[in-house]
């Protein structure tokens, strides 16, 4: 039997033996057959794609095709999603933080095997902080997912990033797997890792993560600038300073299967200290910012399927992460500030289903969370949130609708006892899907969803700053779009997908810092409203002219206009809003052949401005970066496996800034090898 | 398929060929026609605006204002010095024409740029940490700072003011001062600075330090208010200082000092008067005031007149037109000594372009031009 045959028998499987919508029956198992297709270099759609998994615009790199790409962090790969803005100040520690389709950074879901990462202190998740090391799949959801046994937060953002770390695979007839890599590359980086799985018993599997990452940050820049009749005003090349991070991340999880469900438990424990490099400006060329991070969690998700009527899961979280801030330089003011947060999450979700066309669900989640610091006139906030989610599906002929709405209660407290509020918000939505072809390739969809952001702490209660009196931030979709997709067996063409949308969004109750009338003293205020009209078009083709040689073409498009419309006397009423380009998009070109492999991948972001007003002075040129790497993979004996890979990362030496006087690396270098048994 | 492939591909390049970096060129000045500012016999026949610039930005620019053709023109810094790396600099704190050269403060550059002042190009520049305003004296400039680089007190958090020599443009002089020392007078050979503390808002500085300039020391710290800021000297030899207050319960307060012939400050009188910042012309005090109360925003602002002998309000809001209500955040204000004409910048929100308004000694409106982000310091310029 090949080994496409034993795909397909276990495609049929899954098709045949789960019901339709059964759809995280054993997500185990399911994992395991993707790892196989991707092997095949296709795509684990394919899977489900009779299925109405994927209700809302959906993208995903997994397995290899994620592993390929020139990456250090989660915010690095993601520069290869439509719709997906990287905010990027610079080098292996400066912070990236992502915005999905303009609405901003804190719309943006992100989950960590199924559940949230929390930032309750100003909402914002620094993906630079989550290594690809130990990365299954990264996947980038508008809307929601089209699936409604899940936990009420997932119904909650506006748009969803879940990263999923690696489970435990086991070749045939083993019951460990190790895997010991080291990357070693410019500015002075090292990054060894260690993953090892274990099988138990046959339900029980045990799996232990560590990284340690060691970057000097030092890296040259250049700005340049000519004059009008093409003199060189000036040209000058400086090293970044204060850019070095040393971080360790630690992380265990245990996996379990029952019967018609699974357990899981994780903990994870990331510890950084870094340097802020901060804004290269006139004079100015070191700073002396430094921040310690330690990110420590522990969770649990535990799912059964009872009968064919009902299943339940449970999901838990206890997280703790403190912040130690200190600004050495002496020509500035001493800051020495420590933050410490804590966050508590369960949440239980049900789903039934009264016949084969209809399901419902009901989800509850309670989540509290703290934050303490030193800072002068803390407030203390304590918060209390209750979200209960109520959704519904049906299935008729080759269509799916899917409702449901989402409740999120806030009380917060605070030591001072003056600033306390309650805060309720309702987010609703309906999503629609149809398969018009009898084949399945060809899917419609379309969304409305209305959610909102709540006040962060730091809006709420930051001393001087903070405004209790915010409402939350609301932002409504409107989404259209069409996904096709087709895989051929034997063919030139082994598969190829194409999915576009066009959408509407508004974000209204905007929250802004505002100016008191004083002198340098803001405020928070609901001020903000913003109109996105946008375009996002992916497409992938997968190619096998001879034997074994398989070619992978992927490329993306985004288009957004993003307007600010808060008010018609504003100096940037209907400009484009800060960092976001009309235009952007990227390539990749993989292509594999007996153990080798090679990747090539272009991203482009096209013009924008670095503030609110579309004028010269604020103005920033595109940027485009050119990454390719070489990868060979040598079989050993007893299964073993030794990798090489050589990257060269932005090879044209492009100066750029993603955000302004926040310069990016030039050419840069790494070499990674890993060997496995 | 391989149409299909031919087609996006041409998509693709066509994509490039429109869409590339070009050329980073400099900033260029941009002028702007303002009918209404034509006076062809103007003296002060111009000014300066110097603008901040939201911090981390590098965008603290300067522009030029003209009378006598009513010129306006944005921007001038990066097209008179081309070959300065990364322009201006830093969010540009205060500005002053002296010895034919204008002296711009550019904080966060922690640098003092000297230009010429009739074509702005550059003649050198002064490190000063984290510098904050400037004054003149003789042969000698002296510079607030928020942070003294005295060895043994850098971790005080202190202040200092620096002797610059105006020919040479070296640093000929440190003083240790009180803590985030602001705006400065000198008066019969002796230095005067508000002394803020505003590094630490739960323990401002409350005092005005007496620098003799002869010796070049600290000769009295002498306790006036909280947070202070402003300070002008008036025609009579008195001191105006403002006191910023808390931001909560404490309001803004102009106090006026009396000194001794020695230098030492004789009399700290509290004034009824209340603003946020001020400009003092021959017996007239003009102010603005944005009064606050926690953290709501006041669209309360008022705009007057006091008498600086009485020290009590004469005109409670000197702008006649109704055109203040356009004004959002005052920012700075400045009053044309020959022709008495009110100047008030507005910051907007800090992050885009703030204006500036001319009224007329009536208070009314009489041009209004976009300036650079946080319009700061306003530099009369005589023949």
């Amino acid at each position: 039997m090949t080994l496409q045959q034993h795909i397909k028998n276990f495609t049929l499987a899954i098709l045949i033996g789960i019901a339709p919508f059964n759809i995280s029956a054993n997500e185990v198992e399911e994992s395991t057959i993707d790892s196989m297709l991707l092997q095949l270099n296709l795509n684990e759609v394919s899977i489900t794609a009779n299925r109405f998994r994927e209700m809302t615009p959906v993208q995903r790199l997994s397995g290899k095709a994620l592993e390929k790409l020139n990456s250090y962090s989660v915010a690095d790969a993601l520069r290869h999603f439509t719709g997906v803005q990287l905010k990027d100040y610079g080098g292996v520690g400066g912070i990236k933080t992502i915005d999905i389709r303009s609405m901003g950074a804190n719309h943006v879901g992100v989950f960590y095997d199924g559940i949230q990462l929390g930032n309750a202190q100003n909402g914002q998740i620094d993906l630079s902080m989550y290594s690809l090391d130990n990365i299954d799949e990264l996947a980038v959801y508008n809307g929601q997912k089209g699936e409604i046994f899940q936990p009420a937060k997932d119904f909650g953002s506006a748009g969803m990033l879940y990263i999923r770390s690696r489970r435990p695979k086991f070749e045939n007839g083993k019951n460990y797997h190790l895997k010991v890599s080291s990357k070693f590359g410019s500015f002075a980086t090292i990054n060894p890792s260690l993953l090892l799985e274990t099988k138990i018993n046959d339900s029980i599997s045990v799996s232990v993560s560590a990284e340690y990452l060691s970057s000097s940050g030092e890296y040259d820049f250049r700005y340049r600038r000519v004059t009008p009749n093409g003199e060189v005003a000036y040209d000058t090349t400086a090293t970044r300073q204060n850019g070095d991070i040393k971080a360790l991340r630690v992380e265990g999880g245990v996996f379990g299967i029952i019967e018609d469900g699974y357990w899981r438990v994780k903990l994870y424990t990331y510890n950084s200290e870094r340097g802020i490099p901060g804004a290269i400006v006139n004079n100015v060329w070191r700073r002396g910012e430094r921040l310690w991070d330690n990110n420590t969690f522990v969770q649990g998700t535990f799912s059964k399927d009872i009968n064919r009527y009902y299943r339940t899961m449970v999901n838990a979280k206890y997280a703790y992460y403190n912040t130690h801030y200190v600004n050495n330089d002496a020509k500035l003011i001493e800051v020495d500030n420590r933050y410490k947060q804590k966050e508590f999450y369960i949440s239980t979700s049900h789903a039934f289903t009264p016949f084969r066309f209809w399901d419902i669900a009901l989800a509850y989640d309670y989540q509290f969370n703290a934050l303490n610091s030193d800072i002068a006139n803390f407030a203390f906030p304590k918060r209390h949130t209750n979200m209960l989610a109520l959704a519904t599906s049906f299935q008729i002929w080759r269509m799916k609708i899917q409702g449901s709405c989402l409740a999120t209660f806030i009380n917060d407290k605070t030591q001072t006892g003056d600033n306390e509020g309650k805060k309720r918000a309702f987010s609703p939505s309906v999503l629609f899907s149809l398969k018009p072809l009898k084949n399945g390739d060809l899917t419609l969809r379309a969304f409305i969803k209305r959610s909102f952001t709540m006040p962060t702490f730091n809006d709420l209660y930051y001393t001087d700053l903070g405004n209790a009196s915010l409402k939350p931030e609301y932002v409504t979709q409107y989404d259209g779009g069409v996904t096709y997709m087709r895989q051929w067996n034997k063919k030139f063409v082994r598969q190829f997908r194409i999915q576009a949308d066009g959408y509407y969004n508004h974000v209204t109750d905007k929250i802004v810092a505002y100016p008191k009338g004083q002198q340098f003293r803001w405020t928070m205020l609901n001020l903000g409203e913003v109109e996105i009209k946008g375009c996002d078009v992916a497409t992938e083709v997968t190619v096998s002219p001879v034997n074994k040689l398989f070619f992978t073409i992927k490329g993306q498009y985004t288009y957004q206009h993003a307007v600010d419309v808060t008010n018609e006397n504003d100096s940037y009423y209907g400009d484009q809003i800060p960092y976001v380009p009309r235009h952007s998009c990227s390539a990749a070109v993989q292509g594999e052949y007996d153990g080798w492999c090679i990747n090539y991948s272009f991203i482009y972001a096209g013009e924008r401005y670095s503030q609110q007003q579309n004028v010269r002075a604020n103005h920033m040129q595109p940027w485009y970066t050119h990454d390719i790497s070489l990868t060979k993979e040598f079989k050993l004996k007893r299964g073993s496996a030794l990798k090489g890979t050589f990257e060269v990362n932005n090879f044209l030496n492009q100066a750029y800034d993603v955000i302004q006087n926040y310069p990016m690396p030039g050419i840069n270098y790494r070499f990674t090898l890993s060997f496995e048994i | 398929m391989r149409d299909k492939f031919i087609y996006f591909a041409t998509i693709i390049a066509l994509l490039f060929y429109t869409s590339c970096r070009e050329e980073e060129y400099i900033i260029l000045s941009e002028d702007e026609s303002i009918e209404a500012a034509i006076e062809p016999n103007a003296n002060p026949y111009g000014f300066y605006l110097l603008n901040e610039g939201n911090m981390g930005s590098n965008k603290a620019t300067l522009d030029f204002m003209n009378f006598t053709t009513g010129v306006y023109t944005h921007n001038i810094y990066a097209e008179q010095n081309p070959n300065v790396v990364k322009e201006l600099g830093d969010v540009g704190n205060d500005s002053k024409i002296y010895d034919n050269k204008l002296w711009l403060v550019i904080n966060a550059s922690h640098k003092v740029e000297v230009v010429d002042a009739k074509t702005a190009i550059r003649i050198g520049q002064i490190d000063i940490p984290n510098c904050r305003y400037i004054v003149f004296d003789g042969n000698f400039a002296y510079v607030s700072s928020y942070v003294t680089t005295i060895i043994g007190d850098v971790n005080a958090q202190e202040g200092a003011i620096f002797k610059i020599d105006i020919k040479s443009l070296e640093i000929t002089g440190e003083v240790k001062v009180g803590r985030q020392p602001e705006e400065m007078v000198i008066k019969g050979g002796y230095l005067y600075v508000a002394n803020s503390g505003g590094y630490n808002s739960d323990n401002y500085d409350n005092t005005v330090s007496v620098i003799r300039l002869s010796s070049f020391t600290q000769i009295e710290k002498k306790e006036v208010a909280i947070n202070l800021h402003r300070m002008r000297l008036d025609k009579n030899g008195k001191i105006w200082v403002l006191s910023r207050g808390d931001y909560y319960t404490m309001p803004p307060q102009l106090f006026r000092l009396e000194t001794n012939s020695n230098g030492s400050i004789k009399r700290v009188e509290a004034t009824n008067l209340q603003c946020s910042n001020f400009d003092i012309c021959n017996d007239k005090i003009y102010m603005y005031n944005a009064p606050y109360k926690g953290n709501a925003i006041s669209n309360n602002i008022t705009y007057s007149v006091a008498d600086i002998e009485t020290a009590t309000i004469i005109d409670d809001n000197f702008i006649k037109d109704g055109t203040e209500k356009l004004i959002k955040v005052p920012y700075t204000i400045k009053i044309n000594p020959e022709t008495k004409e009110v100047f008030i910048c507005d910051a907007k929100n800090y992050v885009s372009s703030g204006t500036i308004t001319c009224y007329s000694p009536e208070g009314v409106k009489r041009w209004s031009v976009f300036t650079g982000d946080i319009p700061s310091t306003i530099t009369f310029i005589y023949k």
